[in-house]
């Protein structure tokens, strides 16, 4: 394995702090890991401008590279801007596993006033309606299946 | 006058209203709003950041994010004078939150092809955030606007409390030499998105109200002191403080 590979593989298993059941490879927030001599570069986007877990999320990397025996770096890495789209479909299945239902569809079709058709991810019934915009991240809203009565999270499509 | 100072006057907009949002927390009228708020809040605060930390680099005189936000006096803030407005009721609070959100939606969008990619790095994040504002602010505009008569009248008493505020928004500030959008020319947009939200909510633009204006040569309302004073006591009391 190249050293290029084997820091990617150590800086991609970093699970998000705040949704502990997608790495930051899945969320696709960890845009690249390059070997700058020898030391080990990531670039990182945020997914809000005022996502509190930025700095956490940065660290965390870091850490893990050093962890892996490198000398670590993070970029911010601002454009192009992370977008919803880049959550693999991996990390798509194992939020739904999780209680939380993905983004539904591509980012930025979003009407100006219609909260979007989202589906339970318990149940997966279609009958579910918006209980708030906003929810305990800045990434998500809360939802509620009418179907199974579960209140669930939705990660919100940006 | 110069880019720096343009990116300044932005930053200082999304400080103070990010600031004036967050007084919300813990005092919502509904939980729900109690999430809103401080997540609206970090959108707006979140820019900022960004915001400060470029103008610092680009006036080239070693001051970060810290230093521009907690160490200037009134006077040398140069946000408009919309975002300091205080909150007043909740219906003056939305008010503001779209008259701000409709402004800067397009002018986030116009600004994705700015020649300056740390701005259009910001616009790209930022133009989401601002729909989604746009979109929480309008429906309790057109909900309150259109619901009880305590609730109308409330609504259109924050009209009539902000509206001369908005012209300052298309104002130009510092030359930003073509690298910032014009804002004069999003006028057409603000417009639009205000006219369909006023409809529906059944509140009537008033007419013949003067514009007021200053902020932008750190000319500020009695209440941006007060947000400062509290916004600025710790960094000042404890210099070089950390979270």
């Amino acid at each position: 394995m190249s050293e290029q590979a084997r820091a990617w593989a150590a800086a991609a298993a970093v699970p998000d702090p705040e949704v502990p059941c997608v790495t930051v490879a899945e969320l696709g927030i960890l845009r690249w890991v390059e070997m700058r001599g020898a030391v080990a570069v990531a670039g990182v986007s945020p997914t809000y401008s005022g996502c509190p877990a930025t700095a956490f999320i940065e660290m965390a990397i870091e850490a893990a590279l050093c962890q892996a025996g490198f000398e670590a770096r993070i970029e911010r890495v601002l454009s192009p801007a992370w977008t919803t789209d880049w959550i693999s479909d991996e990390g798509r299945e194992k939020l739904r596993a999780y209680g939380i239902a993905p983004p539904e569809g591509p980012a930025g079709k979003a009407a100006l006033f219609s909260a979007p058709e989202v589906s339970c991810p318990r149940c997966g019934s279609r009958d579910t309606a918006q209980i708030s915009a906003f929810g305990s991240t800045a990434c998500k809203a809360q939802y509620q299946c009418r179907a199974c009565a579960e209140p669930f999270d939705y990660f919100k499509c940006i | 006058m110069a880019l720096w100072e343009a990116v300044l006057e932005l930053a200082d907009d999304h400080l103070v209203l990010g600031h004036r949002v967050s007084e919300w927390c813990g005092h919502a009228p509904m939980l729900e709003e109690d999430l809103a708020m401080p997540n609206m809040a970090l959108d707006l605060i979140g820019t900022a950041r960004t915001l400060y930390d470029h103008a610092g680099a680009l006036e080239g005189a070693g001051r970060d994010e810290n230093r521009l936000a907690y160490f200037r006096d009134e006077r040398a803030y140069v946000n408009c004078l919309l975002v300091e407005r205080p909150n007043g009721d909740f219906a003056q609070t939305m008010l503001r939150q779209l008259y701000f959100a409709a402004f800067m939606e397009p002018y986030w969008r116009q600004a994705l092809h700015s020649s300056d990619a740390v701005i259009a790095g910001v616009a790209g994040k930022a133009v989401k955030e601002m729909a989604y504002h746009i979109r929480h602010a309008g429906e309790w505009v057109i909900r309150l606007g259109d619901g009880t008569e305590e609730s109308a009248r409330r609504m259109q008493s924050a009209v009539r409390a902000l509206h001369g505020y908005t012209g300052e928004l298309f104002e130009a500030g510092a030359d930003a030499g073509g690298v910032l959008p014009d804002r004069a020319a999003l006028r057409g947009d603000w417009d639009r998105v205000i006219g369909e939200v006023f409809a529906e909510a059944g509140l009537r633009q008033p007419d013949g109200v003067p514009m007021q204006s200053g902020g932008r040569r750190g000319l500020h309302g009695e209440g941006l002191g007060h947000l400062l004073a509290e916004m600025q006591s710790l960094a000042r009391a404890h210099p070089g403080a950390v979270w």
